[in-house]
């Protein structure tokens, strides 16, 4: 019962001596970096859609899905992606250049072990749980949906 | 009882230290022995790395003694990765007995302990202690990959790349070591793995009060008290965790997690794994202690003892302290301060005596 009070008394005296991490700086970061990853994007998007007009929209938008997707896989593996997801912060992770750099990173990191137990056991360690919360959410609301 | 004396004279005959570029660029950067350009050490993988710092980092030490391997009678190591790979790996190189041992960043204290242990009690004659950690290594096993783009909390520390080995022996040399604590494990309830300084203050509080005590020393009878990588906020909670116990840590006192980076480094709270005392202790505090600028150091190594998977259960962190005195003594002579004195007074006849000729 003791140590129950002392751990609880040494935690709130710990948490009241964590540096706090400044809330505006972070969330201006954040924004100009999702920012000028999303304008990066609707560029591509632009350009492939002047050059193959005959594509339909979604075919534009796979194509520039695919460019950005290249690009942070290509800068994950010169090691200048983690430098930008530092400063970023959630800026980074949360469009789909977050999500390569997810896979492609313990890719990289743990091609030593094998391609078998490396790469394709390691490759979704961190991207793992968002698939699978994306899967079971869209079940869900494709349940909702069935009945409205 | 928990602190040992050591009665015979141990001697810490010689250090070995071997650093990364990072922390070569940091304030300890001339008391290093080696700094690396090349944090791989043209390996193939990490774990390859840090298996040759350590050896590389025992031969060095070796060396540096004036000994030979054959001279060596045991290697006292550990280190951080699983299994204590690096260390056990690096004896097969060795081919030396090996005593592995695990207390995640507190393995210097404790193998320089059980080293001084060994040879009190005349077990052995030279015996080498050292450990090592890489940041790259311990990175992969503990957290993320290297390139993946997250952000660290404020209270995160960096795991060095670096080592440190100790030549004990009865080999007289001008550092003895005096006296060891084997700390208890303590858990105060934290389970944040990205404070670690937080969950081994305790233990460290813990280990330095009760050396203190059997010794019946005070704080201030050491010229230079070091926990081995509490950080910044670790070694704030130390301080004030002391302070409740009615021990004042002054000037004197610093942490090796600190005193490994600028503060201009992006490295958060400060450096940490169980090369940092290794290599603070076999740079910059035995180069004092040989100068004599210290003559009483305590080194407390502190480790944190959880793993992934205790992490992820959601367990605390059980926290770890072991402390080693380390003392100045003359190489020749005990009275040490009676030896100055007439070194000095023999200084100040030469003068004279100069100062006649000329």
């Amino acid at each position: 019962m003791d140590e129950n009070k002392r751990n609880t008394n040494y935690k709130l005296y710990v948490e009241s001596k964590v540096p706090k991490t400044k809330a505006w700086p972070s969330l201006f970061k954040a924004f100009l970096l999702g920012g000028l990853i999303c304008a990066l994007g609707q560029g591509f998007f632009d350009l492939y859609s002047y050059f193959f007009p005959n594509l339909s929209e979604s075919e534009t938008s796979t194509c520039m899905l695919m460019t950005i997707i290249f690009i942070t896989c290509f800068l994950t593996g010169v090691g200048i992606y983690d430098v930008i997801g530092a400063w970023g912060g959630a800026g980074s992770v949360i469009p789909i250049t977050g999500f390569s750099n997810s896979i492609s990173s313990p890719a990289i990191e743990f091609k030593k072990e094998g391609i078998i137990y490396g790469i394709c056991v390691k490759m979704f360690t961190i991207a793992g749980p968002v698939i699978v919360c994306g899967v079971v959410g869209s079940i869900i609301a494709g349940f909702i949906g069935l009945f409205i | 009882m928990q602190t040992i004396k050591i009665k015979n004279p141990v001697y810490l005959l010689n250090g070995f230290s071997m650093v990364g570029p990072l922390e070569g660029e940091g304030p300890l950067k001339d008391y290093f022995d080696y700094i690396l350009k090349d944090d791989t050490l043209k390996e193939k993988t990490f774990e390859k790395s840090e298996r040759r710092l350590l050896l590389d980092i025992i031969n060095g030490a070796i060396e540096k003694s004036g000994l030979t391997k054959s001279d060596i009678e045991f290697f006292f190591g550990g280190d951080l990765l699983n299994q204590i790979v690096s260390s056990s790996f690096t004896a097969r190189e060795l081919s030396l007995p090996f005593i592995g041992m695990y207390s995640a960043c507190a393995t210097m204290a404790e193998a320089l302990a059980l080293s001084a242990i060994f040879i009190d009690n005349g077990l052995a004659s030279n015996v080498i202690a050292g450990t090592c950690t890489h940041f790259s290594s311990a990175e992969r096993q503990y957290r993320f990959p290297l390139e993946l783009g997250n952000q660290r909390p404020p209270t995160a520390q960096w795991t060095i790349t670096g080592g440190g080995a100790s030549v004990i022996s009865k080999l007289p040399s001008n550092v003895r070591i005096s006296a060891v604590t084997f700390g208890k494990v303590i858990d105060y309830g934290i389970d944040d793995v990205n404070n670690m300084g937080a969950a081994m203050a305790p233990a460290a509080s813990d280990t330095i009060c009760t050396h203190l005590t059997n010794m019946k020393a005070k704080s201030n009878d050491y010229d230079f008290i070091a926990t081995g990588d509490l950080g910044k906020l670790g070694s704030e909670i130390l301080i004030d965790l002391m302070e409740q116990r009615d021990i004042i840590l002054g000037k004197n006192y610093a942490d090796c997690g600190c005193m490994m980076f600028n503060k201009t480094q992006r490295v958060f709270m400060g450096g940490s794994g169980a090369g940092c005392s290794a290599s603070v202790l076999n740079s910059y505090i035995l180069h004092k202690l040989n100068a004599g600028e210290f003559k009483r150091v305590l080194l407390v190594s502190t480790g944190a003892l959880m793993s992934t998977t205790t992490a992820q259960q959601g367990d605390t962190i059980p926290g770890i302290a072991h402390a080693v005195e380390l003392e100045y003594v003359g190489k020749d002579s005990k009275s040490n301060s009676n030896n100055k004195q007439r070194s000095k007074s023999n200084k100040l006849k030469e003068n004279k005596h100069s100062k006649r000729k000329s």
